[in-house]
């Protein structure tokens, strides 16, 4: 009884000092991100811009008139190619490279460490970098795609429409494979060697271990790491803003958000694109945390 | 034996071009930084600098708008890891080590933090900055980066206090402390390694931010580097001065590189925990 008791009041003071020390972190949570949140949201129903100081409610007419707009669903649609076609290429590049990293050779070392790099480059440094790579008259790609024989002309790659989301796809992929290698190769260690031990015992090879035993065992990591890249690339902002700025060929969804914001001084027009983005993203982090099952922490 | 062969033929080709597509834009950054402008802008192009020169590095130290944004970028994104690291400690061994009614939501509410789309908080957090008058300031930014910083050291320092053995704790309680005895005196102690691990990648998250860096500066009073670089400009939009850009890009980018190689081991687990560890 007495000991029932002493539990009790220890559970009770732990978790006074639990508030206590978690406190801080959520004041400061609140006010940094949830006030300026509700007050994106709350701007998104009224007419609020730059030029007046008289603040209307407009009701949902900010939200109708971004669905009515062309350029709206042109930045969405650059948006989720770039997403999905970096993420895709970003996955299989990744988990390549982390089969070869996983194995012992003479320079691992220096090869992991290699693979930190671009993972530590300023996005804006990078994507400057890149835009000078890709110059049309003396960027390096033109330069060694002419001396390889394989274009006759220089192409400008970030002023082509045709060319520009691809080249900023083949930038960021660049940026982000190390990241996946990272995270695959830290699930890749744990496999049991026994696994692949048996499976050689049962007569596999290479290619059927990598597709019987490694896939399988990785599926949920790359799932996880799926999801997270994928949410990151849909807030893309920097790589597009540096390397072709409000180009619509290439425009994506935060930068439209941005422009009409800040640049166009429509800040209620803005913020309802803004608030959209920040559905979608919700709607994304939720099945992200489901696949981490945060309670098993 | 013809498997074998050529399973290691395309390993060390994935290896190569790996290892090439990863390392030649930053080989290509620097030898770019150190030609001269006549060979920077000829072609062929020359992939070994025929001739070296540091001007562009004179001209990049000698611009006092680019060292003004380093100053500026050491103190926004050194002021955000700080408070932030005060902070979630605190938060993190509450986390670590308390069972508590609410301790779920709060795991979660922290990591769906991490995902956070900053466009969300963009219009109010540029409304907000111009009515209190920080607009432009340090303040403006060392606040808004919070909203990154906190989180991400909250749930990195979580799983790093964990690892510590609770057993030392349980002694200091016996011995009568109280919890923010054993924060201070046992737990930070401890949580040394993590601590730096997770102060090094606040600080180059903090460093490399660009939106809230672009939307809330207005001049180099408070611009940070990733700012500075990319509204490095020329005479016109075709003029841009590579050499220079290359330049202020090596200056920026080696000091990160080789920290990061510095705390490799403890940089990967914080990247690793920082977005997957569940």
């Amino acid at each position: 009884m007495i000991l029932f008791k002493r539990a009790e009041t220890l559970a009770g003071t732990h978790a006074r000092t639990a508030v206590l020390f978690l406190a801080p972190t959520f004041l400061v949570l609140a006010a940094v991100g949830l006030y300026p949140l509700s007050r994106t949201i709350w701007l998104s129903f009224t007419d609020a811009n730059f030029f007046s100081d008289e603040v209307r409610f407009v009701w949902f007419d900010n939200y109708l008139d971004l669905h009515a707009n062309a350029d709206w669903w042109a930045a969405l649609y650059n948006t989720v190619f770039f997403a999905v076609a970096s993420v895709a290429l970003q996955v299989v590049l990744g988990i390549a490279f982390a089969m070869v990293l996983n194995v012992n050779f003479a320079g691992r070392k220096f090869a992991r460490a290699a693979n930190l790099i671009p993972l530590v480059i300023a996005l804006t440094v990078a994507s400057q970098l890149w835009k000078w790579m890709y110059h049309d008259v003396f960027g390096v790609v033109n330069d060694a795609l002419l001396r390889l024989g394989l274009i006759q002309d220089p192409v400008a790659w970030l002023n082509n429409p045709n060319t520009a989301l691809w080249a900023i796809i083949a930038m960021s992929t660049w940026k982000f494979v190390p990241f996946v290698t990272l995270l695959v190769l830290a699930s890749l260690q744990g496999i049991p060697k026994e696994l692949y031990e048996a499976a050689e015992i049962d007569g596999a090879g290479p290619i059927a271990r990598f597709w019987r035993v490694t896939l399988p065992l990785l599926k949920d990591a790359i799932a996880v790491v799926v999801v997270f890249r994928m949410l990151d690339a849909l807030r893309v902002f920097d790589i597009v803003y540096v390397m072709t700025g409000n180009s619509p060929a290439t425009v994506t969804i935060s930068m439209y958000a941005r422009q009409q914001m800040i640049e166009f001084g429509l800040v209620g027009a803005g913020s309802a694109a803004s608030v959209e983005i920040f559905l979608l993203i919700i709607l994304g982090t939720m099945i992200y945390m489901r696949m981490l099952k945060v309670e098993d922490r | 034996m013809i498997i074998r062969i050529l399973s290691r033929t395309a390993f060390y080709l994935v290896l190569a071009v790996g290892l090439f597509y990863i390392l030649f834009p930053f080989y290509w950054m620097i030898v770019n930084s150190l030609k001269p402008s006549a060979e920077l802008f000829a072609t062929p192009l020359s992939y070994w600098p025929r001739q070296l020169t540091l001007d562009n590095y004179r001209a990049v130290l000698a611009d006092g708008s680019f060292v003004r944004s380093i100053f500026n970028s050491f103190v926004v994104a050194g002021g955000a890891t700080i408070l932030s690291l005060a902070l979630s400690s605190m938060a993190a061994y509450a986390l670590a080590r308390f069972r508590f009614a609410g301790k779920q939501a709060t795991l979660y509410i922290i990591l769906g933090m991490s995902t956070f789309p900053q466009i969300a908080v963009l219009g109010g957090l540029f409304t907000l900055a111009r009515a209190l008058g920080i607009y432009n300031t340090y303040w403006a930014l060392i606040l808004s980066y919070m909203i990154f910083t906190l989180p991400f050291c909250v749930w990195v320092l979580t799983s790093f206090i964990k690892e510590i053995p609770d057993t030392l704790d349980e002694a200091a309680t016996i011995d009568g402390a109280s919890a923010w005895q054993i924060l201070w005196k046992v737990i930070i102690p401890l949580a040394g390694p993590g601590l730096v691990a997770t102060g090094l990648l606040s600080f180059i998250n903090a460093w490399n931010e660009f939106l809230f860096a672009l939307t809330l500066t207005a001049d180099n009073q408070a611009r940070t580097v990733p700012v500075a670089v990319a509204l490095f400009s020329g005479q016109s939009e075709h003029e841009l001065p590579w050499g220079k850009i290359t330049a202020a890009s090596t200056v920026v980018t080696v000091p990160v590189v080789l920290l990061a190689l510095m705390f490799q081991k403890r940089i990967v687990e914080g990247l690793t925990s920082g977005a997957v560890k569940g």
